[in-house]
Protein backbone atom coordinates (compact mmCIF):
# COMPACT_ATOMS: atom_id res chain seq x y z
CA UNK A 1 0.00 0.00 0.00
CA UNK A 2 0.63 3.96 -0.19
CA UNK A 3 1.48 4.87 3.70
CA UNK A 4 1.61 8.26 2.56
CA UNK A 5 -0.48 10.90 4.87
CA UNK A 6 -1.13 14.14 3.06
CA UNK A 7 -1.29 16.68 5.91
CA UNK A 8 -1.98 20.58 5.24
CA UNK A 9 1.51 21.49 4.36
CA UNK A 10 3.18 18.77 4.92
CA UNK A 11 4.03 15.31 3.44
CA UNK A 12 4.92 12.28 5.55
CA UNK A 13 6.39 8.76 3.89
CA UNK A 14 4.01 7.20 6.70
CA UNK A 15 2.41 7.82 9.41
CA UNK A 16 4.81 7.07 12.12
CA UNK A 17 6.68 10.35 14.05
CA UNK A 18 9.08 9.95 17.36
CA UNK A 19 7.25 12.14 19.78
CA UNK A 20 9.12 15.07 21.17
CA UNK A 21 11.32 14.65 24.84
CA UNK A 22 11.62 11.17 23.95
CA UNK A 23 14.29 11.01 20.46
CA UNK A 24 16.19 13.79 21.55
CA UNK A 25 17.26 15.98 18.55
CA UNK A 26 16.91 12.89 16.22
CA UNK A 27 20.46 12.45 16.00
CA UNK A 28 20.97 9.84 19.02
CA UNK A 29 19.17 7.50 17.10
CA UNK A 30 21.08 7.30 13.98
CA UNK A 31 22.93 4.47 15.62
CA UNK A 32 19.97 2.71 15.90
CA UNK A 33 18.25 2.77 12.47
CA UNK A 34 17.88 5.22 9.25
CA UNK A 35 16.65 8.18 10.43
CA UNK A 36 15.28 9.00 6.78
CA UNK A 37 12.72 6.17 6.94
CA UNK A 38 10.07 7.75 9.49
CA UNK A 39 7.69 9.96 8.50
CA UNK A 40 8.82 13.16 10.74
CA UNK A 41 10.59 13.65 13.75
CA UNK A 42 9.73 15.62 16.14
CA UNK A 43 12.65 17.01 18.86
CA UNK A 44 13.08 17.83 22.46
CA UNK A 45 10.97 20.87 23.42
CA UNK A 46 12.92 23.90 22.77
CA UNK A 47 12.95 27.14 24.50
CA UNK A 48 14.45 30.79 23.33
CA UNK A 49 17.41 29.90 26.13
CA UNK A 50 18.91 26.66 27.28
CA UNK A 51 16.94 25.44 30.17
CA UNK A 52 18.63 23.32 32.85
CA UNK A 53 15.24 21.60 33.78
CA UNK A 54 14.14 20.39 37.18
CA UNK A 55 16.32 18.26 40.19
CA UNK A 56 16.73 14.69 40.49
CA UNK A 57 15.31 12.26 40.35
CA UNK A 58 12.67 13.13 37.82
CA UNK A 59 11.86 9.82 35.88
CA UNK A 60 10.17 6.83 38.21
CA UNK A 61 8.74 3.78 36.53
CA UNK A 62 5.34 2.58 37.17
CA UNK A 63 3.50 0.01 35.70
CA UNK A 64 3.08 0.23 32.10
CA UNK A 65 4.80 3.46 32.07
CA UNK A 66 6.80 5.71 33.49
CA UNK A 67 6.58 9.13 35.10
CA UNK A 68 8.72 12.10 34.23
CA UNK A 69 9.27 15.79 35.51
CA UNK A 70 12.29 16.77 33.24
CA UNK A 71 11.11 20.21 32.71
CA UNK A 72 11.88 20.86 29.30
CA UNK A 73 15.83 20.68 30.02
CA UNK A 74 17.31 21.74 26.22
CA UNK A 75 19.93 22.93 24.59
CA UNK A 76 18.05 26.11 23.29
CA UNK A 77 16.85 27.09 20.42
CA UNK A 78 20.39 28.82 18.89
CA UNK A 79 22.35 25.76 19.49
CA UNK A 80 19.61 23.83 18.06
CA UNK A 81 19.44 25.56 14.49
CA UNK A 82 23.49 25.52 14.40
CA UNK A 83 24.49 22.22 15.98
CA UNK A 84 22.25 19.69 15.55
CA UNK A 85 19.93 20.64 12.75
CA UNK A 86 22.09 20.93 9.84
CA UNK A 87 23.25 17.58 10.86
CA UNK A 88 19.25 15.76 10.00
CA UNK A 89 19.19 14.10 7.27
CA UNK A 90 17.24 16.53 4.52
CA UNK A 91 14.93 13.52 3.07
CA UNK A 92 12.99 13.35 6.74
CA UNK A 93 10.71 16.51 7.77
CA UNK A 94 11.80 18.02 11.00
CA UNK A 95 8.79 19.20 13.32
CA UNK A 96 9.95 21.74 16.23
CA UNK A 97 8.66 21.51 19.46
CA UNK A 98 8.33 24.97 21.14
CA UNK A 99 8.08 25.62 24.91
CA UNK A 100 8.32 29.65 26.02
CA UNK A 101 6.33 31.17 28.92
CA UNK A 102 4.43 34.02 27.47
CA UNK A 103 2.27 34.46 24.13
CA UNK A 104 5.25 36.86 23.21
CA UNK A 105 8.29 34.31 23.91
CA UNK A 106 6.09 31.61 22.03
CA UNK A 107 5.81 34.00 19.02
CA UNK A 108 9.23 35.37 18.83
CA UNK A 109 10.51 31.28 19.18
CA UNK A 110 7.70 30.66 15.83
CA UNK A 111 9.27 33.55 14.40
CA UNK A 112 12.84 32.27 13.91
CA UNK A 113 12.00 28.50 13.69
CA UNK A 114 9.57 29.47 11.00
CA UNK A 115 11.73 31.19 9.16
CA UNK A 116 13.97 28.11 8.81
CA UNK A 117 13.74 25.94 5.51
CA UNK A 118 14.55 22.62 6.98
CA UNK A 119 12.03 23.11 9.83
CA UNK A 120 8.73 21.50 8.36
CA UNK A 121 6.02 22.38 10.95
CA UNK A 122 6.18 23.92 14.81
CA UNK A 123 4.63 21.88 17.43
CA UNK A 124 3.42 23.85 20.21
CA UNK A 125 3.79 22.67 23.67
CA UNK A 126 1.13 24.57 25.73
CA UNK A 127 0.80 21.19 27.86
CA UNK A 128 4.03 20.61 29.26
CA UNK A 129 2.49 19.92 33.16
CA UNK A 130 6.15 20.19 35.01
CA UNK A 131 6.32 24.18 34.19
CA UNK A 132 4.07 26.38 35.75
CA UNK A 133 3.94 30.45 35.50
CA UNK A 134 1.21 32.35 36.74
CA UNK A 135 -0.82 29.68 37.83
CA UNK A 136 -2.84 28.50 34.99
CA UNK A 137 -1.21 26.68 32.16
CA UNK A 138 -2.15 27.58 29.00
CA UNK A 139 -3.13 24.31 27.98
CA UNK A 140 -5.71 24.59 30.48
CA UNK A 141 -7.80 28.04 29.58
CA UNK A 142 -9.67 27.97 26.24
CA UNK A 143 -8.91 31.48 25.96
CA UNK A 144 -5.06 31.33 26.72
CA UNK A 145 -4.67 28.75 24.20
CA UNK A 146 -6.71 30.85 21.74
CA UNK A 147 -4.14 33.71 22.46
CA UNK A 148 -0.91 31.57 22.48
CA UNK A 149 -2.20 29.59 19.42
CA UNK A 150 -2.60 32.93 17.71
CA UNK A 151 0.11 34.48 18.15
CA UNK A 152 2.32 31.84 16.95
CA UNK A 153 0.41 31.19 14.13
CA UNK A 154 0.67 34.87 12.98
CA UNK A 155 4.74 34.40 13.46
CA UNK A 156 5.01 31.11 12.06
CA UNK A 157 6.41 32.16 8.47
CA UNK A 158 3.37 30.20 7.03
CA UNK A 159 3.98 26.81 8.26
CA UNK A 160 1.92 24.47 9.39
CA UNK A 161 0.97 25.08 13.86
CA UNK A 162 0.19 21.76 15.48
CA UNK A 163 -1.56 22.77 18.92
CA UNK A 164 -0.24 19.59 21.13
CA UNK A 165 -3.30 19.39 23.67
CA UNK A 166 -3.30 18.42 27.71
CA UNK A 167 -5.41 15.83 28.74
CA UNK A 168 -5.32 17.40 32.60
CA UNK A 169 -8.23 19.26 31.55
CA UNK A 170 -12.42 18.34 32.10
CA UNK A 171 -12.80 18.60 28.48
CA UNK A 172 -10.44 18.50 25.87
CA UNK A 173 -12.39 19.04 23.13
CA UNK A 174 -13.44 22.84 24.37
CA UNK A 175 -9.40 23.10 24.20
CA UNK A 176 -9.18 21.76 20.42
CA UNK A 177 -12.06 24.11 19.38
CA UNK A 178 -10.73 26.61 20.90
CA UNK A 179 -7.10 25.93 18.99
CA UNK A 180 -8.96 24.98 15.65
CA UNK A 181 -10.68 28.69 15.87
CA UNK A 182 -7.91 30.05 17.12
CA UNK A 183 -6.15 28.89 13.06
CA UNK A 184 -4.26 25.90 14.34
CA UNK A 185 -3.20 24.05 11.26
CA UNK A 186 -3.76 20.56 13.46
CA UNK A 187 -3.61 19.26 16.69
CA UNK A 188 -1.24 16.66 18.68
CA UNK A 189 -2.57 14.88 21.56
CA UNK A 190 -2.28 13.63 24.38
CA UNK A 191 0.76 15.22 26.12
CA UNK A 192 1.44 13.35 29.50
CA UNK A 193 -0.88 13.33 32.35
CA UNK A 194 -0.24 14.79 35.66
CA UNK A 195 0.24 11.57 38.16
CA UNK A 196 2.56 10.68 41.60
CA UNK A 197 4.25 8.42 42.65
CA UNK A 198 5.57 7.54 46.23
CA UNK A 199 7.91 5.79 48.51
CA UNK A 200 6.15 4.35 51.73
CA UNK A 201 9.58 3.53 53.19
CA UNK A 202 11.25 7.16 52.75
CA UNK A 203 7.67 8.50 52.97
CA UNK A 204 9.29 10.85 50.20
CA UNK A 205 7.39 11.41 46.73
CA UNK A 206 9.73 9.22 44.14
CA UNK A 207 9.87 12.72 42.15
CA UNK A 208 11.67 15.88 43.26
CA UNK A 209 9.38 17.63 42.21
CA UNK A 210 6.13 15.92 43.56
CA UNK A 211 4.50 14.92 40.58
CA UNK A 212 5.35 14.71 36.95
CA UNK A 213 4.06 13.55 33.61
CA UNK A 214 2.16 10.07 32.96
CA UNK A 215 3.27 8.54 29.56
CA UNK A 216 3.29 4.68 28.08
CA UNK A 217 1.03 2.10 27.57
CA UNK A 218 -0.68 2.68 31.24
CA UNK A 219 -2.39 5.97 29.41
CA UNK A 220 -3.43 4.52 25.94
CA UNK A 221 -7.15 4.16 26.70
CA UNK A 222 -7.37 7.72 27.68
CA UNK A 223 -4.99 8.87 24.63
CA UNK A 224 -8.08 6.71 22.99
CA UNK A 225 -10.78 8.33 24.11
CA UNK A 226 -9.72 11.71 23.39
CA UNK A 227 -8.31 11.37 20.12
CA UNK A 228 -11.75 9.61 19.27
CA UNK A 229 -13.56 12.59 20.74
CA UNK A 230 -11.60 15.53 19.52
CA UNK A 231 -11.45 14.01 15.73
CA UNK A 232 -15.68 14.08 15.78
CA UNK A 233 -15.31 18.09 17.69
CA UNK A 234 -12.88 19.22 15.46
CA UNK A 235 -12.35 18.99 11.28
CA UNK A 236 -8.80 20.03 11.04
CA UNK A 237 -6.13 16.82 11.08
CA UNK A 238 -5.13 15.05 14.60
CA UNK A 239 -1.77 13.34 15.15
CA UNK A 240 -2.58 10.86 17.95
CA UNK A 241 -0.32 9.41 20.61
CA UNK A 242 -0.15 7.55 23.85
CA UNK A 243 0.96 4.24 25.12
CA UNK A 244 1.83 3.12 21.63
CA UNK A 245 4.24 0.57 21.59
CA UNK A 246 2.71 -2.17 18.62
CA UNK A 247 1.35 -1.78 14.88
CA UNK A 248 -1.70 -2.60 16.73
CA UNK A 249 -1.74 0.41 18.77
CA UNK A 250 -1.25 2.75 15.45
CA UNK A 251 -3.90 1.42 14.05
CA UNK A 252 -6.22 2.12 16.52
CA UNK A 253 -5.60 5.45 16.83
CA UNK A 254 -6.39 5.92 12.98
CA UNK A 255 -9.59 4.15 13.72
CA UNK A 256 -10.94 6.69 15.60
CA UNK A 257 -9.88 9.51 13.46
CA UNK A 258 -6.10 9.97 13.75
CA UNK A 259 -4.33 11.38 10.46
CA UNK A 260 -0.99 10.33 11.71
CA UNK A 261 0.97 9.30 15.36
CA UNK A 262 3.53 9.84 17.78
CA UNK A 263 5.57 7.47 19.09
CA UNK A 264 7.34 8.61 22.44
CA UNK A 265 7.89 5.90 25.48
CA UNK A 266 8.02 2.92 23.22
CA UNK A 267 11.64 4.24 21.77
CA UNK A 268 12.52 3.97 25.77
CA UNK A 269 11.44 0.02 25.47
CA UNK A 270 13.99 -0.31 22.74
CA UNK A 271 15.94 2.26 20.63
CA UNK A 272 14.75 0.81 17.17
CA UNK A 273 11.31 0.61 18.11
CA UNK A 274 9.95 3.69 15.89
CA UNK A 275 11.74 1.85 13.05
CA UNK A 276 10.44 -1.16 13.53
CA UNK A 277 6.86 0.16 13.50
CA UNK A 278 7.16 1.80 10.22
CA UNK A 279 7.23 -1.69 8.11
CA UNK A 280 5.11 -2.99 10.85
CA UNK A 281 2.28 -1.10 10.26
CA UNK A 282 2.63 -1.44 6.64
CA UNK A 283 2.56 -5.06 7.07
CA UNK A 284 -0.61 -4.93 9.36
CA UNK A 285 -2.75 -2.66 7.25
CA UNK A 286 -1.82 -4.62 3.95
CA UNK A 287 -2.68 -7.87 6.29
CA UNK A 288 -5.94 -6.03 6.78
CA UNK A 289 -6.89 -4.97 3.18
CA UNK A 290 -6.02 -1.43 3.68
CA UNK A 291 -4.70 0.32 0.38
CA UNK A 292 -5.26 3.99 1.39
CA UNK A 293 -5.15 5.48 4.63
CA UNK A 294 -8.48 7.55 3.69
CA UNK A 295 -10.64 3.65 3.64
CA UNK A 296 -9.63 3.21 6.78
CA UNK A 297 -8.99 6.70 8.73
CA UNK A 298 -12.20 7.18 11.42
CA UNK A 299 -13.89 4.16 10.38
CA UNK A 300 -14.78 3.27 13.98
CA UNK A 301 -18.49 1.59 14.03
CA UNK A 302 -20.35 3.14 16.95
CA UNK A 303 -22.03 0.17 18.46
CA UNK A 304 -19.68 -3.47 19.29
CA UNK A 305 -20.18 -6.04 17.23
CA UNK B 1 22.68 -1.85 14.16
CA UNK B 2 22.92 -1.54 17.65
CA UNK B 3 19.90 -2.99 19.17
CA UNK B 4 20.16 -6.52 19.22
CA UNK B 5 18.18 -10.24 20.11
CA UNK B 6 20.58 -11.86 22.20
CA UNK B 7 18.91 -15.26 23.68
CA UNK B 8 20.05 -16.76 27.41
CA UNK B 9 23.00 -19.43 27.43
CA UNK B 10 23.11 -19.38 31.05
CA UNK B 11 21.52 -17.88 33.98
CA UNK B 12 24.07 -19.08 37.31
CA UNK B 13 23.13 -17.95 41.03
CA UNK B 14 26.19 -17.30 42.84
CA UNK B 15 26.12 -19.40 46.49
CA UNK B 16 24.69 -15.96 47.81
CA UNK B 17 21.34 -16.17 45.41
CA UNK B 18 20.84 -12.69 44.94
CA UNK B 19 24.34 -12.16 42.82
CA UNK B 20 23.76 -13.66 39.45
CA UNK B 21 25.92 -14.73 36.55
CA UNK B 22 24.30 -13.90 33.35
CA UNK B 23 25.33 -15.82 29.92
CA UNK B 24 24.01 -14.37 26.55
CA UNK B 25 25.03 -15.03 23.12
CA UNK B 26 27.97 -13.22 21.74
CA UNK B 27 27.52 -9.92 20.86
CA UNK B 28 29.48 -8.15 17.66
CA UNK B 29 30.68 -5.38 19.83
CA UNK B 30 34.06 -4.27 21.07
CA UNK B 31 33.59 -2.59 24.47
CA UNK B 32 35.64 -0.75 26.39
CA UNK B 33 36.00 -1.26 30.43
CA UNK B 34 33.26 0.89 31.93
CA UNK B 35 30.83 0.49 29.02
CA UNK B 36 27.26 -0.64 29.73
CA UNK B 37 24.58 -2.32 27.99
CA UNK B 38 21.13 -2.18 28.57
CA UNK B 39 18.90 -5.32 28.89
CA UNK B 40 15.17 -5.78 28.66
CA UNK B 41 14.11 -9.49 28.68
CA UNK B 42 10.91 -10.58 26.76
CA UNK B 43 9.11 -11.50 30.28
CA UNK B 44 9.41 -7.59 31.06
CA UNK B 45 6.24 -7.98 29.26
CA UNK B 46 4.91 -4.13 28.98
CA UNK B 47 4.38 -4.02 33.05
CA UNK B 48 7.98 -2.53 33.05
CA UNK B 49 9.26 -0.06 30.90
CA UNK B 50 12.43 0.71 30.78
CA UNK B 51 16.02 -1.69 30.03
CA UNK B 52 18.16 -2.45 32.89
CA UNK B 53 21.80 -1.29 32.62
CA UNK B 54 24.47 -3.48 33.39
CA UNK B 55 28.27 -3.28 32.93
CA UNK B 56 29.52 -5.43 30.66
CA UNK B 57 31.79 -7.96 32.30
CA UNK B 58 32.96 -9.73 29.67
CA UNK B 59 31.97 -9.81 26.04
CA UNK B 60 34.11 -11.92 23.52
CA UNK B 61 33.51 -14.90 21.50
CA UNK B 62 32.00 -16.75 24.43
CA UNK B 63 29.40 -14.49 24.78
CA UNK B 64 28.32 -11.70 26.73
CA UNK B 65 28.35 -11.47 30.44
CA UNK B 66 26.66 -9.57 33.03
CA UNK B 67 26.76 -10.13 36.82
CA UNK B 68 24.25 -8.40 38.77
CA UNK B 69 22.49 -8.40 42.28
CA UNK B 70 19.02 -9.19 42.80
CA UNK B 71 17.35 -5.96 44.51
CA UNK B 72 13.51 -5.49 42.46
CA UNK B 73 11.58 -6.46 39.99
CA UNK B 74 13.53 -6.05 37.19
CA UNK B 75 16.41 -7.43 38.23
CA UNK B 76 14.23 -10.09 39.60
CA UNK B 77 12.56 -10.94 35.99
CA UNK B 78 16.30 -11.18 34.55
CA UNK B 79 17.10 -13.49 37.87
CA UNK B 80 14.15 -15.68 36.63
CA UNK B 81 15.12 -15.97 32.95
CA UNK B 82 16.10 -19.90 31.38
CA UNK B 83 18.36 -20.58 28.82
CA UNK B 84 16.77 -20.09 24.91
CA UNK B 85 15.20 -16.83 26.20
CA UNK B 86 15.40 -13.51 24.59
CA UNK B 87 16.69 -10.55 25.69
CA UNK B 88 16.81 -7.18 23.56
CA UNK B 89 19.77 -4.96 24.26
CA UNK B 90 21.86 -2.59 23.18
CA UNK B 91 24.96 -1.20 23.70
CA UNK B 92 27.91 -0.59 24.18
CA UNK B 93 26.89 2.07 26.11
CA UNK B 94 29.09 5.18 27.52
CA UNK B 95 32.73 6.45 28.17
CA UNK B 96 34.33 4.06 30.16
CA UNK B 97 37.28 4.14 31.75
CA UNK B 98 40.28 6.26 30.42
CA UNK B 99 43.43 4.71 31.25
CA UNK B 100 47.60 4.56 30.13
CA UNK B 101 49.66 1.11 30.42
CA UNK B 102 52.50 2.46 32.64
CA UNK B 103 50.27 4.40 34.77
CA UNK B 104 50.08 2.64 38.35
CA UNK B 105 46.35 2.29 38.44
CA UNK B 106 43.98 1.67 41.89
CA UNK B 107 40.74 0.01 41.11
CA UNK B 108 38.34 0.43 43.93
CA UNK B 109 35.49 -1.75 43.90
CA UNK B 110 32.54 -1.80 46.14
CA UNK B 111 29.84 -4.48 45.87
CA UNK B 112 28.32 -5.58 42.22
CA UNK B 113 30.40 -2.34 41.11
CA UNK B 114 33.24 -5.53 40.74
CA UNK B 115 31.53 -6.38 37.68
CA UNK B 116 33.09 -3.04 36.28
CA UNK B 117 36.64 -3.47 36.24
CA UNK B 118 36.14 -7.56 34.44
CA UNK B 119 37.37 -6.22 30.86
CA UNK B 120 40.68 -5.05 32.93
CA UNK B 121 41.41 -9.07 33.16
CA UNK B 122 41.30 -9.11 29.84
CA UNK B 123 43.55 -8.49 26.63
CA UNK B 124 43.94 -5.81 24.91
CA UNK B 125 42.96 -4.10 28.63
CA UNK B 126 45.06 -5.86 31.51
CA UNK B 127 47.09 -3.23 33.16
CA UNK B 128 50.39 -4.23 34.31
CA UNK B 129 50.13 -1.16 37.38
CA UNK B 130 47.34 -2.31 38.51
CA UNK B 131 46.01 -3.34 41.83
CA UNK B 132 42.40 -3.85 42.97
CA UNK B 133 40.68 -3.34 46.40
CA UNK B 134 37.19 -4.61 46.68
CA UNK B 135 35.01 -3.48 49.80
CA UNK B 136 31.92 -6.01 50.21
CA UNK B 137 29.10 -6.84 52.77
CA UNK B 138 27.99 -10.05 51.76
CA UNK B 139 31.02 -12.74 51.83
CA UNK B 140 33.55 -13.12 49.44
CA UNK B 141 32.13 -16.11 48.25
CA UNK B 142 29.22 -14.41 47.32
CA UNK B 143 30.99 -12.82 44.49
CA UNK B 144 32.77 -16.05 42.15
CA UNK B 145 33.64 -12.95 39.78
CA UNK B 146 36.01 -12.16 42.39
CA UNK B 147 38.15 -15.19 42.13
CA UNK B 148 37.84 -14.78 38.02
CA UNK B 149 39.41 -11.23 38.74
CA UNK B 150 42.22 -12.28 41.09
CA UNK B 151 43.75 -14.93 38.62
CA UNK B 152 44.54 -11.78 36.43
CA UNK B 153 44.55 -8.93 38.48
CA UNK B 154 46.44 -8.16 41.80
CA UNK B 155 43.58 -7.79 44.31
CA UNK B 156 42.53 -7.94 47.60
CA UNK B 157 39.16 -7.53 49.54
CA UNK B 158 37.91 -6.25 52.95
CA UNK B 159 34.37 -7.17 53.96
CA UNK B 160 32.12 -4.58 55.96
CA UNK B 161 29.53 -6.12 58.44
CA UNK B 162 29.77 -3.27 61.10
CA UNK B 163 30.79 0.50 61.34
CA UNK B 164 33.88 -0.29 62.85
CA UNK B 165 34.51 -2.81 59.41
CA UNK B 166 33.24 0.55 56.99
CA UNK B 167 35.72 3.07 59.40
CA UNK B 168 38.63 0.45 58.79
CA UNK B 169 37.42 0.35 54.76
CA UNK B 170 37.34 4.43 54.42
CA UNK B 171 40.79 4.75 56.60
CA UNK B 172 42.22 2.54 53.94
CA UNK B 173 40.70 4.02 50.96
CA UNK B 174 42.69 7.35 52.69
CA UNK B 175 45.88 5.47 52.65
CA UNK B 176 46.04 3.56 49.51
CA UNK B 177 44.61 7.30 47.67
CA UNK B 178 47.47 8.70 49.53
CA UNK B 179 50.37 6.57 48.84
CA UNK B 180 49.18 6.15 45.41
CA UNK B 181 49.84 10.14 44.83
CA UNK B 182 49.77 12.17 41.47
CA UNK B 183 51.21 10.10 39.30
CA UNK B 184 49.03 7.29 39.59
CA UNK B 185 45.19 6.93 38.56
CA UNK B 186 42.38 5.91 40.98
CA UNK B 187 39.08 3.97 39.38
CA UNK B 188 36.15 3.37 41.46
CA UNK B 189 32.70 2.05 40.84
CA UNK B 190 30.54 0.92 44.04
CA UNK B 191 27.63 2.59 45.56
CA UNK B 192 27.56 6.21 45.87
CA UNK B 193 28.63 7.35 49.10
CA UNK B 194 31.62 5.22 48.04
CA UNK B 195 31.75 7.30 45.15
CA UNK B 196 31.68 10.71 46.89
CA UNK B 197 34.45 9.45 49.60
CA UNK B 198 36.69 8.41 46.90
CA UNK B 199 36.36 11.18 44.72
CA UNK B 200 36.79 13.41 47.58
CA UNK B 201 40.40 11.56 48.47
CA UNK B 202 41.58 12.00 45.24
CA UNK B 203 40.80 15.44 44.87
CA UNK B 204 42.15 16.41 48.66
CA UNK B 205 45.59 14.47 47.32
CA UNK B 206 45.80 15.67 43.89
CA UNK B 207 45.47 12.29 42.79
CA UNK B 208 43.77 11.79 39.41
CA UNK B 209 40.73 9.78 39.72
CA UNK B 210 37.80 8.49 37.70
CA UNK B 211 34.22 7.59 39.01
CA UNK B 212 31.77 5.32 37.54
CA UNK B 213 28.28 6.53 38.55
CA UNK B 214 24.98 4.20 38.84
CA UNK B 215 22.02 6.43 38.26
CA UNK B 216 18.87 5.49 37.37
CA UNK B 217 18.30 5.15 33.46
CA UNK B 218 15.11 5.40 31.66
CA UNK B 219 16.83 4.86 28.12
CA UNK B 220 21.04 4.52 27.92
CA UNK B 221 21.23 6.64 25.28
CA UNK B 222 21.01 10.17 26.05
CA UNK B 223 17.30 11.34 25.21
CA UNK B 224 15.14 10.77 28.40
CA UNK B 225 17.22 13.07 30.36
CA UNK B 226 16.28 11.41 33.79
CA UNK B 227 20.06 9.93 34.16
CA UNK B 228 21.64 13.24 34.74
CA UNK B 229 24.45 14.33 36.59
CA UNK B 230 25.94 18.04 37.54
CA UNK B 231 28.97 19.16 36.10
CA UNK B 232 31.69 21.31 38.11
CA UNK B 233 30.06 24.03 35.95
CA UNK B 234 26.82 23.63 36.53
CA UNK B 235 26.02 22.09 33.44
CA UNK B 236 23.36 18.99 33.46
CA UNK B 237 24.71 16.44 31.52
CA UNK B 238 23.41 13.07 30.78
CA UNK B 239 25.55 10.05 32.51
CA UNK B 240 24.46 7.16 30.13
CA UNK B 241 26.28 9.10 27.20
CA UNK B 242 28.90 11.40 29.04
CA UNK B 243 29.40 8.81 31.24
CA UNK B 244 28.68 6.60 33.31
CA UNK B 245 32.69 7.44 34.15
CA UNK B 246 33.38 10.90 34.78
CA UNK B 247 36.42 12.29 36.43
CA UNK B 248 36.57 13.70 39.47
CA UNK B 249 37.33 16.98 38.43
CA UNK B 250 34.76 17.17 36.33
CA UNK B 251 31.61 16.52 38.69
CA UNK B 252 30.12 18.51 41.74
CA UNK B 253 30.43 16.55 44.61
CA UNK B 254 28.18 18.40 47.43
C1 LIG C 1 26.01 2.23 34.06
C2 LIG C 1 25.43 1.29 35.08
C3 LIG C 1 26.00 0.05 35.25
C4 LIG C 1 25.47 -0.84 36.18
N1 LIG C 1 26.03 -2.06 36.32
C5 LIG C 1 25.53 -2.94 37.18
C6 LIG C 1 26.10 -4.25 37.31
O1 LIG C 1 27.05 -4.61 36.60
N2 LIG C 1 25.54 -5.10 38.20
C7 LIG C 1 24.46 -4.74 38.97
O2 LIG C 1 23.99 -5.54 39.76
N3 LIG C 1 23.90 -3.52 38.87
C8 LIG C 1 24.40 -2.61 38.00
N4 LIG C 1 23.80 -1.38 37.88
C9 LIG C 1 22.61 -1.08 38.67
C10 LIG C 1 21.40 -1.76 38.05
O3 LIG C 1 21.13 -1.18 36.80
C11 LIG C 1 20.16 -1.61 38.97
O4 LIG C 1 20.41 -2.31 40.15
C12 LIG C 1 18.92 -2.19 38.30
O5 LIG C 1 18.54 -1.38 37.22
C13 LIG C 1 17.78 -2.28 39.28
O6 LIG C 1 16.64 -2.73 38.62
P1 LIG C 1 15.39 -3.35 39.38
O7 LIG C 1 14.25 -3.27 38.46
O8 LIG C 1 15.73 -4.68 39.91
O9 LIG C 1 15.20 -2.37 40.59
P2 LIG C 1 14.00 -1.34 40.78
O10 LIG C 1 12.75 -2.13 41.06
O11 LIG C 1 14.00 -0.38 39.67
O12 LIG C 1 14.51 -0.64 42.08
C14 LIG C 1 14.68 -1.31 43.31
C15 LIG C 1 15.14 -0.30 44.32
O13 LIG C 1 16.40 0.22 43.99
C16 LIG C 1 16.33 1.60 43.72
N5 LIG C 1 17.14 1.84 42.55
C17 LIG C 1 17.04 1.21 41.34
N6 LIG C 1 17.97 1.63 40.50
C18 LIG C 1 18.66 2.57 41.16
C19 LIG C 1 19.73 3.40 40.83
N7 LIG C 1 20.32 3.34 39.63
N8 LIG C 1 20.19 4.27 41.75
C20 LIG C 1 19.60 4.34 42.95
N9 LIG C 1 18.59 3.57 43.33
C21 LIG C 1 18.12 2.70 42.46
C22 LIG C 1 14.89 1.89 43.48
O14 LIG C 1 14.53 3.21 43.83
C23 LIG C 1 14.21 0.88 44.39
O15 LIG C 1 14.17 1.33 45.72
C24 LIG C 1 24.33 -0.47 36.96
C25 LIG C 1 23.75 0.78 36.77
C26 LIG C 1 24.28 1.66 35.85
C27 LIG C 1 23.65 2.99 35.65
C1 LIG D 1 10.85 11.89 29.20
C2 LIG D 1 9.77 12.59 28.42
C3 LIG D 1 10.00 13.91 27.96
C4 LIG D 1 9.02 14.59 27.25
N1 LIG D 1 9.27 15.85 26.78
C5 LIG D 1 8.33 16.51 26.04
C6 LIG D 1 8.61 17.79 25.47
O1 LIG D 1 9.70 18.34 25.60
N2 LIG D 1 7.62 18.41 24.77
C7 LIG D 1 6.40 17.82 24.56
O2 LIG D 1 5.53 18.41 23.91
N3 LIG D 1 6.13 16.58 25.06
C8 LIG D 1 7.06 15.92 25.78
N4 LIG D 1 6.78 14.65 26.27
C9 LIG D 1 5.46 14.04 26.01
C10 LIG D 1 5.49 13.08 24.81
O3 LIG D 1 5.84 13.75 23.63
C11 LIG D 1 4.13 12.37 24.64
O4 LIG D 1 3.14 13.36 24.44
C12 LIG D 1 3.73 11.53 25.83
O5 LIG D 1 4.86 10.90 26.39
C13 LIG D 1 2.67 10.49 25.51
O6 LIG D 1 3.11 9.57 24.53
P1 LIG D 1 3.77 8.12 24.88
O7 LIG D 1 2.86 7.43 25.85
O8 LIG D 1 3.93 7.44 23.57
O9 LIG D 1 5.08 8.43 25.52
C14 LIG D 1 7.76 13.96 27.00
C15 LIG D 1 7.56 12.64 27.44
C16 LIG D 1 8.54 11.95 28.13
C17 LIG D 1 8.27 10.55 28.58
S1 LIG E 1 19.08 7.24 30.55
FE1 LIG E 1 17.88 8.49 29.30
S2 LIG E 1 19.19 10.21 29.07
FE2 LIG E 1 20.42 8.85 30.15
Amino acid sequence: MDTTVHLPGLTLKNPIIPASGTFGYGLEFARYGDLRRLGAICVKGLSLKPREGNPMPRIAETPCGMLNSIGLQNVGVDVFLQKKLPFLPPEVPIIANLYAQSPEEFAELAGILGAKERIAALEVNVSCPNVRLGGVQFGQDPEALHTVTRAVVAAAQGKPVIVKLSPNVTDITAMARAAEAAGATMLSLINTLTGMAVDIRTRAPRLATGTGGLSGPAIKPVALRMVHAVCRAVSIPVIGMGGIVSAEDVLEFILVGASAVQVGTASFMRPDRVFSLVDEVQALAEDLGISAWEEFRGTLKETPR
Amino acid sequence: MNTIQLTIQAVTPGPDPSIVDLALAPAPWKPKPGQFVMLRPANFGQELTWGRPFSIYRCDEAGLRVVFQVIGRGTERLAALRPGDAVTVWGPLGRGFQTKPETPTLFLAGGIGLAAFGLFAEEPFRLPHAQLLFGHRLPLTAYPIYHEMAQRIPCEAMRQTSSADIEAFSEELSRRIKALGPEGLVLCCGPTPMLRAVARLCLEHGVPGQVSLENRMGCGVGVCLGCVATTASGERVQTCVHGPVFDVRALTWD
